[in-house]
Order: structure tokens, then C-alpha cells, then sequence
């Protein structure tokens, strides 16, 4: 990470920072650039270097937030319409602990409104371009964030992670992305999608910075209940011997080069000494199926809360309240937040709750013993995090069932609130970053960003 | 199960959605397909296996019943609103 000192000012980093993010206008990444704000608080960070003040760890170093992670600067919508105008008057403790390292925010980024699609084409503001290849999608949710920190506009980016939104893009875009063990990270001051799935975290370009930007995020937080109690610094590395291979996933359901590209690390990983111990995990099929089941629930739920009442986008077409909200909530919503709302309707409703929400609650079990069963094994897990290369845009867009599929292999880890990082793993024949995960169990974050080191 | 139209305006009733006839048509395709592929997991037995709604390890977490500072005053929030009246948002009729 550079960071600001006497020789290379902050305001000199923030402002190349923005060149770059002018130069690249065309991908769509930013939803909003706070050019005055950031470079404003690069003066200040200079002006305290100058007077030989401590500045923080991160002190200059520019950053893109994505657009669903409250804060005043600029408005915060989620990539919805329905949030349109609402500057909050709250900041995320991710934000304010980065922040208070000295790191400034450039701008807000692009995502599927909501964070609800693996593409970022969900977007209202329009589909963010691949960093490798523009006519193909950024990932999702967070494609934005990848593509910024792709095209080294910054050197970092936050994004969240409800079933593959950090590592699908940060593998499409070939960079770095974690997805910590559940309750790492506080959710406070983020817009919540499934809130018993729902991660914080980052985007960069080398397991260094994803583990120093943890150490600083990371830690229990009042605000948020679900937070654990600190242990990533504090955390010992493990010594790490066996890496399971999952054995029940084919050549029709994950694509011939991601394979290829895996077993290349398993050879490279068996020439260091390492074991690779092959697992048979075969609930993880329907993780995707539980997956759609208890996240459009959860969704449902979370969503209800906007009306057009407290703030946002408000319809002009109704002059009575219960038009109001069903108007606005028409008008202000995404096709796809729409979909997994009713969904989620639907499978909570009396006569399906049973065979649905309840059923996949109970798969939900059947993955987390699982992984418990795998991790007596092995000590990581490396596997696809997505079955394919980046699409074309428009690709899937149409077609709801076939853009789910996309999320098949970085679910799991979310529904058993374990750890995953995606790690690049050399490119197709085409050109395409190809990335893959390494998944490990609770708690074991820090160890699994320095064990990831091996796979170079 | 076949998804019908009933089915589609009950649920965004539920959902509070006021649908255009345009999505009601590509909603009832749409969910038939996704409902379809979650049907799916009725395919393992789970006869003898316990429900997991969270995966945080820990219990309740108890705080002392005192009213902390909070992030936001009255004031900032009821900016947000599009209307106000008397330190309340306004709202259009009920009925």
C-alpha cells in the first residue's frame, strides 16, 4: 500500500487517483465522485505530515466505496432508484475505522441495486465493463469496486459479500477479494440484504494489504450485535498441510479451463510438500437451490422498510398512503429486487413455509456439518468460486434461473458463515482473469490470506 | 407447483407492488422458473436434521438498558422526509 510521506503528498495520490477514474469514465464504475471532499482531506493529511504529526496506516491512500455503505459523502442509493437523494446522516464503522488510517474515499461505486445479481448489470445506473474485456460483465455485486481496483484507480475498495458479491467480480476482474468468517467485520451503517449471510470487506491487489485493511476493520462493535468478539489480530497462523479438492462437481457444471486452472495450483501446491485430499461434499449441489430459498426471505424482510415515507424517492402518483407505497416501491425498485421480494413472499407464506424456508433452513445445516466433516480433513478447501469466465453483457440478463447459476460455487461458504478468499489464478485462452477460491473454517482469516501466498 | 396469475398479484399484494400488466405477464414466467429450481432441495431428506437460521456462534448479547448517544439527531432524520409538519413527516391521507 503506498501511503502518503514528505515526498509523495497525499493531495499528488488522491489526484491521480481521479485522473485515472476520469480517464476510465467509459466502464461505468463510479456512481459518484467526491473530487473537492477527498482532495480537501488530502491537504489535511499532508498538512499534519508536514508538521511531523503520526498519521494513520493508510494515511492518503485513496479508496472507492461501494455505493451501498452509508456515510455523508455523496448520496448513498444502493444503485436504486428508490434510495435516490438520500444522503445519510450516519457513517458505516468499516468507513470510519478505514478513515480514521488516514484512507480517503474518491468516490462511490457501481453494484446491482441492492447488491441483488452476479453482474452488476442490475444496476440503475447501467452495467459496469470488465476490466479485461469491456463487452463482458464486471461480476457482481460488487463490480464496480473490482474494476477500480482492476484498472489500479485505487488501491483498494470495500464491497459486500451475501453469497459471492466480493470474491465473483474480484475473480472476474483477476485481483484479490475476501469474504471473512460471518460477524468479522461490523454490518452497522450498511444497506442490509440477508442479514444472517450479509459480509464486509475488501478488494486489493495482494494478500499484504486484504490482511492489513482486516486488522484495522475487523472487531466487535456495539452497534452491531452480530460482531465478534476481536480475534483476527490476535489470531496464530497456522501450520497448514492438507488442501481438499471438492470431487463432485463435473465437466458440465464448472467450465474446462476454471478446472484446468485448479489443478494447476494442485500440482504447484504438491510441489511445495503440501497434501491435496479429495472430498466428497455432495449437499454443497443444493447449496444454490437453500441459497434462493432463505435469501430472497431475508430479502423480503429487509426490503420492506422502504416506502417513500422517511427518505428516498417518493411517487408522485398516489394520493392515498397504500397506493404511495405500492407505487413507489413499483417505480423505485429493479426487476431483480422485485423477483427476489416476491420470492421471498412466497416462500414465507402459510402452505409453503414448510417446504421451502424451513426445508432449506434444514440443507442449511446439511452444508455447514459438511464443511465441519471436510475441515477433520484438510485444513483449506481451494475450488471455483464462479463455473464460469466473465459473460457477455446481456448474456444472462434475461434469464433470472441462469444468472443464479452463476453463483453455484461461492454460496456455501455464506450460508456456513465461513471464510473465503478469491485469488487469481491466471487467465483463458481468450484473455479472461480466471480466479479461485480458498475457503477455510471459522476463524481461521488471517491464516487462509497467509496460506494464500503459496498458491504464486 | 404451476404458477398462475392469481398467484403473481396476491404475492406483489404482499409484497406491495403495484404491477404494470407487462410485468405481471414476465413476472409469472420468471418466478414459475426460479421456484421451479428452489423446489429442488425437496429432494434430500431432512427428517432427522434441525433447522439453521444464523451462523453466529454466540448467545444472546446483552448490553446495560441505558439510552446511548445516538449517530443521528431528530432533526437530520426528519430532513430526509419529503414532507414535514410540526416535527413529524406528513404523510397522504389513510383512506
Amino acid at each position: 500500500m503506498k501511503t502518503a510521506n514528505k515526498k509523495v503528498t497525499a493531495e499528488r495520490l488522491v489526484k491521480d487517483a481521479l485522473e485515472k477514474a476520469k480517464h476510465f469514465a467509459d466502464y461505468n464504475i463510479f456512481t459518484f465522485l467526491d473530487e473537492e471532499g477527498a482532495l480537501a482531506r488530502a491537504r489535511e493529511i499532508d498538512a499534519r505530515i508536514a508538521k511531523g504529526e503520526k498519521v494513520g496506516r493508510l494515511a492518503g491512500v485513496p479508496y472507492a466505496l461501494k455505493d451501498n455503505f452509508l456515510s455523508p459523502r455523496g448520496e448513498t442509493t444502493a444503485a436504486a432508484h428508490i434510495l435516490g437523494g438520500f444522503v445519510s446522516p450516519i457513517t458505516a464503522t468499516s468507513v470510519e475505522k478505514i478513515e480514521a488510517e488516514g484512507a480517503i474515499m474518491i468516490g462511490r461505486v457501481n453494484m446491482d441495486a441492492f447488491a441483488h445479481g452476479s453482474s452488476t448489470e442490475n444496476s440503475y445506473y447501467g452495467p459496469t465493463l470488465n476490466s479485461h474485456d469491456r463487452e463482458r460483465v464486471a461480476g457482481g455485486s460488487s463490480g464496480g469496486s473490482a474494476v477500480a481496483v482492476a484498472l489500479d484507480i485505487v488501491e483498494f475498495a470495500l464491497g459486500t459479500d451475501t453469497g459471492g458479491s466480493i470474491r465473483q467480480p474480484a475473480a472476474f476482474n483477476g485481483i484479490y477479494g475476501f469474504k471473512p468468517t460471518y460477524g468479522t467485520v461490523s454490518r452497522y451503517g450498511v444497506v442490509a440484504m440477508a442479514s444472517s449471510t450479509d459480509c464486509i470487506s475488501f478488494m486489493a491487489q495482494t494478500p499484504d494489504d486484504i490482511d492489513l485493511l482486516m486488522s484495522i476493520a475487523s472487531g466487535q462493535d456495539p452497534k452491531d450485535m452480530t460482531t465478534l468478539p476481536d480475534y483476527y489480530n490476535d489470531s496464530k497462523v497456522k501450520k497448514v498441510k492438507k488442501i481438499g479438492v471438492v470431487t463432485d462437481f463435473d465437466n458440465d457444471s464448472i467450465d474446462i479451463e476454471i478446472r484446468k486452472a485448479l489443478k494447476k495450483k494442485c500440482e504447484l501446491l504438491k510441489s511445495k510438500g503440501y497434501e491435496i485430499v479429495e472430498l466428497s461434499m455432495p449437499s454443497l449441489k443444493y447449496a444454490l437451490n437453500a441459497y434462493y430459498v432463505i435469501v430472497p426471505a431475508e430479502v423480503a424482510s429487509n426490503l420492506s422498510r422502504y416506502d417513500g415515507i422517511r427518505y428516498g424517492f417518493r411517487s408522485e402518483k398516489s394520493e392515498v398512503l397504500n397506493d404511495l407505497y405500492k407505487h413507489t416501491r413499483d417505480e423505485g425498485f429493479m426487476p431483480e429486487n422485485k423477483r427476489r421480494i416476491m420470492v421471498g413472499n412466497f416462500v414465507l407464506s402459510s402452505g409453503f413455509y414448510d417446504a421451502y424456508f424451513l426445508q432449506a433452513a434444514k440443507v442449511r445445516t446439511l452444508i455447514v456439518n459438511e464443511y465441519a466433516k471436510a475441515f477433520e480433513q484438510c485444513d483449506f478447501i481451494l475450488m471455483p468460486i464462479s463455473p464460469n469466465p466473465p459473460f457477455k453483457l446481456g448474456e444472462k440478463v434475461d434469464d433470472p434461473v441462469a444468472m443464479y447459476m452463476e453463483d453455484m460455487m461461492s454460496v456455501s461458504t455464506n450460508l456456513a458463515g465461513i471464510p473465503g478468499l478469491a485469488v487469481p489464478a491466471g487467465e483463458t485462452t481468450n484473455g479472461l482473469p480466471i480466479g479461485l477460491q480458498l475457503v477455510g473454517p471459522r476463524r481461521s482469516d488471517k491464516s487462509l490470506i497467509e496460506f494464500s501466498k503459496e498458491l504464486n | 407447483m404451476e404458477i398462475k396469475r392469481e398467484d403473481i398479484l396476491h404475492l406483489a399484494d404482499l409484497s406491495e407492488l403495484s404491477l404494470s400488466e407487462a410485468e405481471i405477464t414476465t413476472l409469472e414466467k420468471d418466478l414459475q422458473g426460479i421456484i421451479n429450481y428452489i423446489s429442488q432441495i425437496g429432494e434430500l431428506d431432512t427428517s432427522k436434521v434441525e433447522p439453521t437460521y444464523q451462523v453466529f456462534e454466540m448467545e444472546n448479547v446483552w448490553r446495560d438498558d441505558v439510552i446511548k448517544e445516538q449517530d443521528a439527531t431528530r432533526e437530520e432524520l426528519l430532513a430526509l422526509t419529503k414532507e414535514e409538519k410540526d416535527n413529524q413527516v406528513k404523510v397522504p391521507k389513510v383512506l
